[in-house]
């Protein structure tokens, strides 16, 4: 009984964070600062969501099951790759969105704008 | 060699986490553990000198223990501050971003990619570029304190806490 509460609450955990990065996609204004809701909020609650999973999975293998240990060894894996993989595609489309000259909208200092800008610079001399 | 045998059992390890509960065997059936053990040997023949760099440093046990330390200690720590942050900035709307420089001076690849990825999963920071050359970070930051923009780059301390010195310890 106390098993499936424990269940329940790490559930609810994870889809209230999941629903904060849904709402700071909404909110934010621009590219980066939605990735930031949109990279920490979805990982954090997927991890509540799949310790879910793999809780209900060993509660199936502790009954007698071996459905149960397919269960929580594959959500395990998941996990793992939820954990590289999202960061990674976080960083791959903000450098393409700085790359094809998306500025952050408000921003106090820039210091890629301006390497990018002396680099620019420089091969023009270079070319000259 | 080496590398062939540590490619090897890698792959044999992962035929078998994903094909748990096929027989009787332990978790496996005998069918399964054999397919396993050739599939294994073929491909860590054929990717023996992609999966393993020169240098073995990676299979230092304490290399190991200290990374699962660092990953349910500090790092989830850092992301369990990194999400109230966020719901703090969705509610108020208080924002001051800007992209800044880091020089984290770490040498290997693998050190670069976790220190990396763990700035994007923590407080108020998300990676943007890296200068492959230097090994310099180009961070997104949600909330720029202005008084410590001085000169070139931003100190690591304000960045990734003490996360720097945790991955030197782990990949150099």
């Amino acid at each position: 009984m106390w098993f499936e509460f424990l269940i329940y609450i790490l559930l609810a955990i994870g889809v209230f964070f999941n629903i904060l990065g849904g709402v700071g996609l909404l909110r934010f204004p621009d590219v980066y600062t939605r990735l930031h809701a949109g990279t920490k909020c979805t990982t954090f609650g997927s991890i509540f969501i799949t310790g879910s999973v793999i809780l209900l999975g060993l509660k199936m293998w502790y009954l007698g099951s071996t459905d149960g240990s397919v269960l929580a060894i594959h959500t395990a894996g998941a996990l793992v790759a939820i954990l590289l993989t999202n960061p990674t595609g976080a960083h791959a489309i903000a450098r393409a969105a700085h790359k094809s000259g998306v500025k952050p909208v408000g921003a106090v200092v820039d210091s890629l704008q301006d390497k990018s800008v002396k680099k620019t610079v420089k091969k023009k001399e270079e070319e000259k | 060699m080496i590398a062939f045998v540590i490619t090897t059992i890698i792959c044999f390890i992962i035929y078998l986490l994903l094909t748990t509960g096929s027989g009787t065997l332990g978790l496996w059936s005998i069918e399964e553990i054999l397919l396993g053990l050739i599939l294994s040997l073929i491909t860590g023949f054929v990717t023996r000198n992609i999966f393993v760099k020169k240098d073995l440093r990676m299979l230092n046990p304490v290399r190991w223990i200290i990374f699962v330390w660092y990953v349910i200690g500090p790092f989830f720590v850092g992301m369990a501050k990194a999400n109230f942050d966020v719901a703090y900035r969705v509610i108020t709307g208080k924002i001051n971003p800007g992209i800044v420089k880091i020089s984290p001076d770490l040498k290997t690849d693998l050190g670069i990619t976790l220190l990396a990825n763990s700035i994007t999963l923590t407080p108020g920071t998300l990676s943007v570029d890296i200068d492959e050359e230097k090994n310099d970070l180009y961070i997104h930051w949600i909330n720029v304190k202005e008084d410590v923009l001085k000169g070139d780059s931003v100190d690591c301390k304000y960045i990734c806490g003490n996360f720097d010195k945790w991955i030197r310890r782990i990949a150099e």
